[in-house]
């Protein structure tokens, strides 16, 4: 062991984290060619590379014909999937953790396949009903909407469940204890607790919705979501806008997450 | 901790878990029903359902159109003429699934590990930063490795000044590109998992391998690696599920020859119309996974998928 | 406030809030599908009192007190409250309040909110006063805005004492409060405990399984094991006259010796003990005739070279060796073989008037008749001894 020189032994010691942050460093660089992107001025059409910097794609975004309207389409579709996945999976992971019923082992197996299904799939048996039922010519927000609700559901239970089963039941026992009826309990003491985790699962469900093109592609009829709009123009001829809803979107991201960790870290500042 | 918490800990009854023993008098009995129902018919309808229909389209005469109506006709050919027309989009759906997976676990194995072991108080910024990449849109992301793989672009010319590409070397619409989207598109759902098992173990048992005269690599092998399988496990599922569905990556970033199945369903939906063979090699496709997942369950049991 | 003040005022609590009624438990039982926690327990805690359930781990005191807290719906039997039966009561409406084991402090909310948090649920309006008031008395006045994270464990129990008592409950449950503390805080907070409840009048039912605790702080013990309470009266009473072999070990160490009844002379039994004859009152005899476990507390034993002159008034085990001599700085601990196999176990307190008597000496024991005490011998005699394999 001694003989390993003492660089050396500070790169061994290191040598995982140094790999960890390579990696980190490779997921990057994608998002920072985005960044890069939204900020070029294409020469020509048909070809994807950097020519040259301007503030135009930031000053006029909705110029591309379609796209803001995709966008708005995405953000409708986004809120009202997140509304219905996180109502539904609340109540879901609230019935796993505290409560009894029968098929258990079927329910736990029904909401882990969506998460392990192709997307493909999915989509496609979706597809298959809407024209078994004969709604193939009604294809469009509302049966996105239906999909997005149906992927979002498993996220949603398994991020409110893990909230939910590290709570202690103790705390709702203390509540009871000290004349707090169920209700109460609930509302004073479990949901605030509770909280964090469906606003999380929120998120994660809005995030899902917001990017998912293979279901929604399938189901969309003549809708356009904002996935869909960008891989329409993959096809053709690539607007640099695009590149500024995603670091936009990427923005938003960010700030979200701090605002989150600054909060939690204001709750929390422990004397040692 | 304290010798008493750690003593009092013990000492505390065993609380039995309410879930599993306490019969709920009156309305409270049913409860649980009441509030797991609701998602339950929604999934059933969305998700279990369709899959029936989906069966049932398999099963018509591929002749008919959308528009014209298909007429059921029993048609089993379809799955063999599925596979036989596209056995070779299949069989590189899981080739290109595989590598990516492999190489996801490659490079998130020490990227877990690093975030578990040596990460401290960088621990949660790591996370973030792991699953940052997610917070800008699939496609787009997967439109900047046209840039960075492109014929003309700094990787491509790097590696050509290496010469470890030809001078007509490229990267971008080869099988490499497609493999290499595919890894960094999916490589979150392997570190999470592999991160979540990691975390778990006790450090304790790590220091009890070294006092027991282990070196730090043996100590790994015969520790951490196999108490980390469960995470493994669960990653590469997570990770190769989705990577041998995709055909995203292997439209952006490969060429037509490069296709996968998805591409395949894909294109038969949409212009070529044909939704009954659609529909059958989804199914095919399922099938495979199935069999992937169950043999998982078996092993794990399902309380700890969700 | 001195061990010897509290010692002083301890016998007789301050008058009860006029209110406050006997608690009472009949034919108390919880069964845990086939594990019965709880078995037909019969018990009266009296108004007033500083009553503590004692007994070690799994013997089902949690189980009850959380029946009377209303936690936990008994499988049978009644707890009353007076003339009131409570026991299908919901617990938000029982005057019934608990400290529990881990605090249960609500992490969202401020000490102020805790503490509070009982007087608002009875539609209380403006508590300030009264919540300032009740943490100053456990002397946390200036951390009235800290959330429960930002307190120490010896500062979050007493939140949760306060949580519990501002709401003047008829009987206060503290389900073992003092064992996640260590034991310089643990023996500050007896006596603090001690001193708030007589101050305050209220019952206190306190659990744990540390019987040293028990004794300092309880007016009386109900030692409980297996779901039965074993017995129950004043700390002195069950020490120095256990009923059962369980109570003699649990509570400090005894030396259990077998013996024969051989005969009796009115108020005294005559039982023979390997040889030896012992005299023990009939009052300490639990079983009159037949084999018996004859007992003595290993203070209570003079360990005296053999052959030494005894009085006739003594009871005596003659023909032991020392097989062990330990220092622990109060005491010397001796373990001595008896010839008929069995060691037994002898304190003496250092006081330096004495010689320490090494390994190897020949040596008899003595002790004073009233010392002695006879029990079944059915009962395990290992029973209430913890041992290295019993801890969890």
């Amino acid at each position: 062991m001694s003989t390993i020189s003492r660089p050396g032994r500070w790169v061994s010691d290191h040598l995982i984290l140094i790999i960890g942050l390579l990696v980190l460093a490779y997921t990057f660089v994608p998002i920072a060619v985005v960044v890069l992107m939204s900020f070029n001025a294409p020469e020509a059409r048909l070809t994807y590379q950097f020519d040259g910097f301007t503030w135009h794609n930031w000053a006029n975004p909705c110029e591309p014909e379609g796209m803001c309207d995709a966008v708005v389409v995405s953000i409708e579709i986004g809120l009202l999937a997140t509304l219905g996945a996180t109502i539904l999976g609340t109540l879901m992971a609230f019935a796993l953790v505290r409560h009894r019923f029968t098929g258990r082992s079927t329910t736990n197996l029904v909401i882990f396949l969506p998460m392990a299904t192709p997307e493909i799939v999915m989509g496609s048996s979706l597809l298959a009903l809407f024209v078994g039922t004969g709604f193939s010519g009604d294809l469009g927000f509302w049966t996105i909407l239906i999909a997005h609700i149906m992927f979002c559901l498993s996220f949603v239970v398994v991020t409110v469940k893990a909230r939910l089963a590290g709570l202690d039941s103790r705390l709702e026992q203390a509540a009871m204890d000290l004349y707090a009826n169920e209700w109460q309990t609930f509302w004073r003491v479990t949901f605030p607790l509770v909280f964090p985790g469906i606003l999380g699962a929120a998120l994660l469900a809005f995030s899902l919705s917001f990017d998912d093109f293979i279901i929604t592609n399938l189901n969309a009829g003549n809708e356009v979501t904002f996935p869909m709009f960008v891989w329409g123009s993959a096809q053709r001829d690539i607007p640099m806008q695009i590149n500024v809803i995603g670091t936009a979107m990427f923005l938003i991201s960010v700030l979200i997450v701090l605002a989150a960790s600054l909060r939690g870290r204001r709750g929390a500042r422990a004397v040692a | 901790m304290s010798v008493g918490q750690v003593a009092s800990e013990l000492e505390h009854e065993p609380e039995p878990d309410p879930a599993e023993v306490e019969e709920p008098e009156g309305g409270r009995r049913y409860t649980g029903y009441l509030l797991i129902i609701p998602g339950l018919v929604w999934l059933g309808l969305f998700f279990l359902v369709p899959f029936y229909s989906l069966v049932a389209t398999s099963l018509y005469d591929p002749a008919g159109t959308v528009f014209s109506g298909y007429e059921m006709t029993w048609e089993w050919s379809n799955y063999t003429t599925a596979i036989t027309d596209n056995w070779e989009p299949l069989l590189r759906s899981f080739v290109y699934g595989g590598l990516a997976t492999f190489f996801c676990l490659l490079l998130g194995y020490p990227l877990a590990y690093a975030i578990a072991f040596k990460a401290g108080r960088w621990k949660n910024l790591m996370l973030v930063l792991v699953i940052a990449p997610f917070f800008t849109s699939f496609l787009i992301r997967t439109i900047s490795w046209q840039l960075i793989l492109a014929d003309n672009g700094f990787v491509v010319e790097t590696l050509q000044w290496l010469h470890i590409l030809g001078e007509d070397g490229r990267l971008l619409n080869t099988p490499f590109a497609v493999v290499t989207g595919l890894t960094y598109n999916f490589l979150p759902f392997m570190v999470l998992p592999l991160y979540a098992s990691l975390e778990r173990i006790d450090h304790r048992l790590i220091e009890a391998a070294s006092d027991l005269y282990a070196s730090p690599i043996r100590g790994f092998a015969k520790v951490t690696l196999p108490l980390s399988m469960p995470g493994v496990v669960a990653g590469t599922l997570l990770t190769f599920i989705p990577a041998a569905g995709d055909f995203i990556n292997a439209e952006l970033l490969g060429r037509p020859s490069d296709s996968m199945i998805g591409n395949v369903i894909q294109g038969y939906f949409g212009g070529g119309n044909n939704y009954p063979d659609a529909a059958a090699l989804s199914l095919v496709l399922m099938a495979l996974i199935l069999v992937m997942v169950i043999v998982y369950v078996r092993r794990a049991g399902t309380e700890d998928l969700v | 406030m001195t061990t010897a003040d509290a010692a002083a005022a301890a016998p007789e609590s301050t008058a009860a809030p006029e209110s406050s009624r006997d608690l009472r438990m009949e034919s108390l039982t919880k069964t845990f599908g086939t594990f019965v926690a709880v078995r037909d327990l019969d018990l009266t805690v009296p108004r007033g009192s500083f009553f503590a359930l004692l007994g070690p781990s799994g013997c089902g005191k949690t189980t009850t007190l959380r029946m009377v807290a209303g936690l936990e719906q008994p499988t049978n039997g009644h707890v009353y409250l007076g003339d009131d039966d409570v026991t299908d009561v919901r617990p938000y409406k029982r005057p019934v309040n608990t400290v529990f084991q881990n605090y249960a402090l609500f992490p969202h909310l401020t000490i102020f909110d805790n503490v509070a948090f009982g007087l608002r649920r009875r539609g209380r309006k403006n508590v300030r006063e009264e919540v300032v008031e009740m943490l100053d008395l456990v002397e946390l006045g200036s951390q009235t805005n800290k959330k429960p994270s930002q307190l120490s464990g010896g500062q979050q129990q007493r939140v949760a004492l306060a949580r519990a008592l501002i709401n003047e409950p008829e009987v206060l449950l503290l389900d073992e409060p003092l064992g996640a503390l260590d034991l310089k805080l643990r023996r500050q907070m007896q006596i603090e405990l001690k001193r708030i409840q007589l101050e305050v009048g209220l019952t206190f039912v306190h659990v744990t399984h540390d019987q040293e605790e028990a004794m300092t702080m309880a007016d009386t013990i109900a030692v409980m094991n297996s779901g039965v309470i074993e017995q129950m009266g004043p700390p002195s009473e069950l020490y120095e006259n256990p009923a059962t072999t369980f109570v003699a070990n649990f509570l400090g160490q005894s030396n259990l010796i077998r013996g024969e009844v051989v005969g009796s002379n009115g108020t005294e039994l005559r039982v023979d003990v390997h040889g030896s004859k012992i005299g023990v009152s009939r009052e300490r005899a639990r079983v009159q005739e037949g084999p018996v476990w004859v007992g003595v507390r290993p203070e209570k034993v003079y360990i005296a070279a053999a052959g030494e002159e005894d009085s006739a008034e003594a009871n005596k085990v003659a023909g032991g060796t020392i097989t062990d001599t330990s220092f622990i700085g109060v005491s010397t601990q001796y373990l001595v073989k008896m010839p008929w196999g069995e060691e037994l176990t002898v304190f003496e307190q250092n006081t330096g008037a004495r010689t320490v008597f090494g390994p190897g000496t020949s040596v008899d024991l003595h002790w004073s008749r009233p010392h002695t005490f006879v029990l079944d011998a059915e009962q395990d005699a290992t029973a209430g001894v913890e041992t290295v394999d019993d801890a969890p």
